[in-house]
Order: C-alpha cells, then structure tokens, then sequence
C-alpha cells in the first residue's frame, strides 16, 4: 500500500515546507527558551564550580553572597582556617557593576580574590590567554564574554587596570561576564565614595566633637582612617580537607562561628530554587503558551488542508478505504508537518538564536529529544479536529444530488 | 464477470418519520445483466441519486431486496456486515466529475482500490496499466490529474471504476461535463468495458445525447422506476 500522506506532501511539498518552516521559526523560539532556561542553570552551577569551594560561609541569616548581600569581617577566615577538616580559605567579595574600557562600558561582575596560587578558592580555574594575577593591585583577568583583550587598561571605579588574563565561561548567575581584580581592590571598589562625599565626611568628624577633642591627639585622625577602609567581605570560601564531610564541617562553623554556611547542594539550590525561580517560572509560561500556540497552528493548518480535500476524502470513503487509513493519512501530515517544523527550529535555534542571544543558550540534546517528542505528541493531538471531520465526510457526498 | 448482475425488487427508501417522512423511493424494480448498459433517467428530485447512494450501499434503504452477482446484499436489512469492502470489492462508481485524487498519478489512482483490497503494488498496477492500455491512456500512465483533459480524465475515472472488476458499475451522469463527440465516446467505452469485463453499468443521466444509445432504459419519477426500451443506437 503507497503513503498517502507521503504521495499528498510530495505533491504539494513546496506548501508544506514553507508552512512548516513558519511552524519551525515558533519550535526554534520554544527550543530557545528551553535553552536560557538550561543556559541560567548552567551559569549558576558554573559560578558556583569556578569558585572552587565546598563551603560558603557568608553573614548569618542571609542567602548570600550571590542571592542577598551578605558582609563578614575579612579576618573571619583566619578563625575558620583553624577549625578541623578545613583545607583552605579564602576571603571573596562579588561586585555587579558598570566596567569601563575606552568608550564603552559593559556590564561585569567584579570578583575580589585573595592573593594566592592557582586553586586557591575564588580564583578562576582555568585561562585561555594570559597569566593570573600576580601583583597587589589594578591587575584583572576578564571573561572573554566581557569583550576585553590582553593588555587593555578598564576602568573600575576610580581605578584603572591592566587585563593580564582572560578565562571563558565565568559568568554570573545573571549571565554576566566576571572580571578578578585583587581583594584589596575588590574592597575599595565596594565602598569607596566620591570625593566630594569623602571630604563631607571628613568635614562632619572634623566639627564633630566626639571624635575631634583637643585632649586626645590622633583621634580625629584614626576616625578617618577608620571610615576610609573596608574591612568587610562578603564571604569567606572554604575547601575541605580530603576524609572530611563538607556537611559536618559546615555544621562545625555554624555551631561555632555563628555564621551561615552552605554547602555547594545548598547553594545550587539557592541559586536554582531562588534566584533564577521566577526567570524559570516565566520561560515555563512562554513555553506552556508557545507550544499551545504551536499545537493551534498545527490544528489549524491541518484541518484547512483537510478541508481543502473533502471531496477527496469523500471518494476515498466510496471506493472503500477504511477510516483508519484516512485517519492515518491526517495524522502521518501533521507529524510530517512537525517533523519539517522541528528541523528547521533546531537549526534556527542551533544555528541563529542561540549565538546571537544575549544570554547563554544552552541546547541540550536531551531537550531536543524531548522537544521532538512533544511536537510529535502535539501534532498528533492537533490532528484530531481534522480527523474527526475527515471521519465525518459522508462518502455520499461523493455521488451528486 | 459470469455472474447475474444487479436486481432489485421492490426497493424503498423514506426520509424521518412520522408528519416529515418523505418517500424518496416508494418502488424500484431493476435488474442490469453482465455486460449490459442500462440508462436510468429522471427529472430532479425523482429519487435519482437516492436510489444510487442506495446501490452503491452508502445509505441504507427502509425495505426491499438488492442482490448483487447472486447474492443477496439486501432484504430488509443488509445481509453483508462489512458495506466499506462490498463497495470497495463490488461495486465501481463513476462520477459526473471525474474526482481522480489530485495528489496521486494516474496509474497510482487507479492501483489505489486494489491496493485498499491488499494486493501488492506491483500487481495492484500491472492492472491498473493494463486497463489504462483499454481505455487507449496508457501514455499518460504517469502524468498527475490536473495535466489530463476532460476526456482523458473520465476515462481514467472509468479504468477506476473497473479496477476491481465489480460486477456493477454506478456511473452518476459521466457525460455531463463533456461535449456530444466525447460523450458518445465514453459511452462507446463503457459499452465496450461492459461486454469485455462482464459487468453490469447503470447510467444515470438526463444527457440528451446518450439517451438514444441505451438498448434499455429506466425511467425514474415520484421515487417509482418504469422500464423502457430504448432505441440503442449504434454510434
């Protein structure tokens, strides 16, 4: 027995393949959408996996550093360094802002690092171009994302440096590109004030008697110093030693230190659960109403195409086909339909949408497998409309009068 | 084709019930032999085209009896269970418009109802060209419908309706759309394909130009059928 299906989109293939590259431009959007989806998880667990720690210990009763703001003393990690089954530590603050370079600015998120070796935790992992920071200060290693090149000076605040170092797939839970500046740096950049505010400042201790008694020599002076300086980070990165339970270690620091900690589950779902959920909430809307759109456009261009054949339909009736047949030959064209619309997503989605998007798109083929199946489920199901009413056809219809 | 043809006797069929019921055919007395061409005629509204969607077993009459080749289709109820194959194995239809299936080529139109009836493509085609060969279409064996003329494509409607070699065949007005000099043509065809395949073909028309070829006429009015000797003019 020939396809009739196959002998009806052969016939008129040129309008199925355009209606199906129409359907395939909505599949290629549906696709996307899953692929920011997977790209924001993707960059949170990326955060979290570049930053080498098994533990963050951040200011109590906060979800930061990355979720809410969090501020700890930077000699918090001295006390936790000494605690059993900690291997190292190290102080890390993380700063989104505007980082200038010539005429153009892009938006980064600044992470301060200690000094150190490669592995100490908050360093990025890995380079593909450069060296790591290796002086005190106005030194940065840049994603690649961020645009920067070797050698070019970017403006931090008031500060500039020099980009000795670029790594690839740092970015932010938001998807920005990370810049590593040194701690210190990273610190001032945090607080520091303009001029203006630091003289105002200044002015105010000054006529402040508190602070500027005629007795006590230096006081005044140590008043300034002590608003001038940033003795804050926002976490403090923890790795366990090898043999030790990043839980039990974790409850050690709570119990001790009265801070909050998370474990890299914990933060994953934090990150996850909270920070992206609402992101996640509203790309699964547009997924739920792309594909109802997807499964209304299916339903409507197969049961014009139906109608279109009724006569057809009817005469096949007559001469003895059999319903199934006929159902067969609507559905095989609406998954055929899908089929064609699923190719030309995939590669619109592959090949257009993902590297032109802002954000990292993410195509798993794992979701393609499951995309596929659902638009092969949603076709078959948008072709019921056209089924019923091509079952309905009388073959009678057929004979005139 | 040895079998007896088509008879009917007494057939009836009434539309709704009650104050509405319409009496659309109140007596039908036929019978067609093998190899026979008979004319069925009647004004509009004469039980015409009920009384062939009820040979063609597309709606069911309220009384009577059909038999079909010697056996007995209907007799007050259908007598077979499965109408869809009766038609599909039984029963060749041809219609005033030739409704070839746009999206299937000539042969493939015609190979179509052996195919449904489960022979193998190859044979289900060998026959249709063979009959495509008959009907003096065999070059256009490959060409989709739209590409035929008026002409070619009523006689590929014919090939379809004799594909199966039913031993009826329901022609529904089949020269209405085409001029005398093609008309009488499809009329000589299916005279022909009646003698050559033993099979009985009712003709219905109100074609002034192929009512005096049929040796036998039936004339249809008020749902009740009066035969007719007609003039069977050769052509």
């Amino acid at each position: 027995m020939i396809s009739l299906a196959g002998r009806d989109i052969m016939h008129s293939w040129g309008k199925f393949v355009f209606t199906g590259a129409g359907l395939g431009l909505l599949i290629g959007v549906t696709l996307s959408m899953a692929g920011i989806y997977r790209g924001m998880v993707d960059d949170a667990k990326v955060l979290l996996g570049n930053s080498g720690a098994d533990l963050w210990v951040v200011q109590k009763d906060t979800l930061g550093p990355y979720a809410e703001p969090s501020s700890i003393y930077d000699d918090t990690w001295r006390g936790i360094r000494g605690m059993p089954g900690v291997a190292r530590t190290a102080n890390v603050t993380y700063l989104t802002m505007q980082v200038r370079q010539g005429e153009r600015d892009v938006r980064a998120m600044i992470s301060g690092v200690t000094a150190g070796e490669p592995g100490t935790p908050g360093w990025p992992s890995y380079l593909v171009a450069g060296r790591q920071i290796t002086r005190g200060h106005y030194e940065a290693v840049a994603d690649v994302a961020a645009g920067f090149k070797l050698g070019e000076r970017i403006g931090i605040r008031r500060n500039s440096y020099t980009v000795v170092g670029l790594t690839r797939r740092m970015v932010s839970s938001s998807g920005d590109p990370m810049v590593f500046i040194p701690l210190k740096d990273a610190q001032e950049a945090q607080f520091l004030k303009d001029n203006d505010a630091i003289l105002q400042q200044r002015r105010r201790a000054a006529v402040n008697p508190a602070f500027n008694r005629p007795g006590v020599p230096g006081l005044l002076d140590a008043v300034i110093a002590s608003q001038s300086t940033n003795p804050y980070v926002n976490a403090v990165l923890v790795q366990v030693a090898s043999g030790h339970d990043a839980e039990e270690v974790a409850a050690s620091i709570r119990r001790w230190k009265r801070l909050t900690v998370y474990t890299s589950g914990q933060m994953e779902e934090i990150l996850v659960g909270k920070l992206i959920a609402t992101s996640a909430k509203q790309i699964g809307m547009f997924l739920v109403i792309l594909s109802i759109v997807s499964a209304a456009i299916v339903a409507f261009i197969i049961y014009t195409l139906t109608l279109g054949k009724i006569r057809e339909i009817a005469v096949l009736k007559l001469i003895g086909t059999r319903n199934r047949t006929i159902a067969g030959l609507i559905m095989q064209q609406a998954v055929a339909l899908g089929m064609i619309g699923f190719v030309v997503g995939k590669i619109t989605a592959t090949l257009v949408m993902a590297p032109i998007f802002p954000k990292y798109v993410l195509l798993e083929p794992l979701d393609s497998v499951k995309g596929f199946v659902a638009v092969v489920v949603i076709c078959v199901i948008s072709s019921i409309i056209a089924i019923r009413a091509a079952l309905k056809v009388d073959p009678a219809e057929a004979i005139g009068g | 084709m040895t079998g007896a043809g088509i008879r009917i006797e007494g057939l009836r069929k009434r539309y709704g019930s009650g104050d509405t019921a319409v009496d659309a055919l109140k007596q039908v007395d036929m019978q067609v032999f093998p190899g026979e061409v008979v004319g069925l005629i009647g004004p509009s509204g004469s039980g015409k085209s009920t009384l062939l969607k009820c040979l063609g077993a597309v709606i069911e009459p309220t009384a009577g009896r059909m038999i079909l080749d010697d056996e007995v289709i209907y007799d007050d109820g259908w007598k077979v269970k499965d109408l869809r194959a009766l038609r599909r194995d039984s029963i060749g239809f041809i219609f005033q418009a030739p409704y070839l299936i746009s999206f299937l080529d000539v042969t493939d139109n015609i190979a179509l109802l052996p195919m449904l009836a489960g022979k193998p493509n190859a044979e289900a085609r060998g026959q249709a060209l063979d009959l495509l060969k008959a009907l003096d279409v065999e070059h256009r064996a490959k060409a989709m419908p739209p590409q035929l003329s008026g002409g070619e494509q009523q006689r590929v409607a014919i090939a379809r309706g004799l594909v199966n070699r039913p031993p009826v065949i329901l022609a529904d007005e089949p020269t209405a759309p085409l001029d005398s000099e093609r008309a009488l043509a499809v009329i000589r065809i299916l005279n022909e394909m009646a003698r050559r395949y033993e099979t009985a073909i009712i003709v219905v028309t109100h074609d002034e130009k192929i009512i005096p070829t049929f040796k036998r006429i039936y004339h249809i009015r008020d749902g009740v059928t009066y035969e007719e000797a007609g003039q069977g003019l050769e052509f």
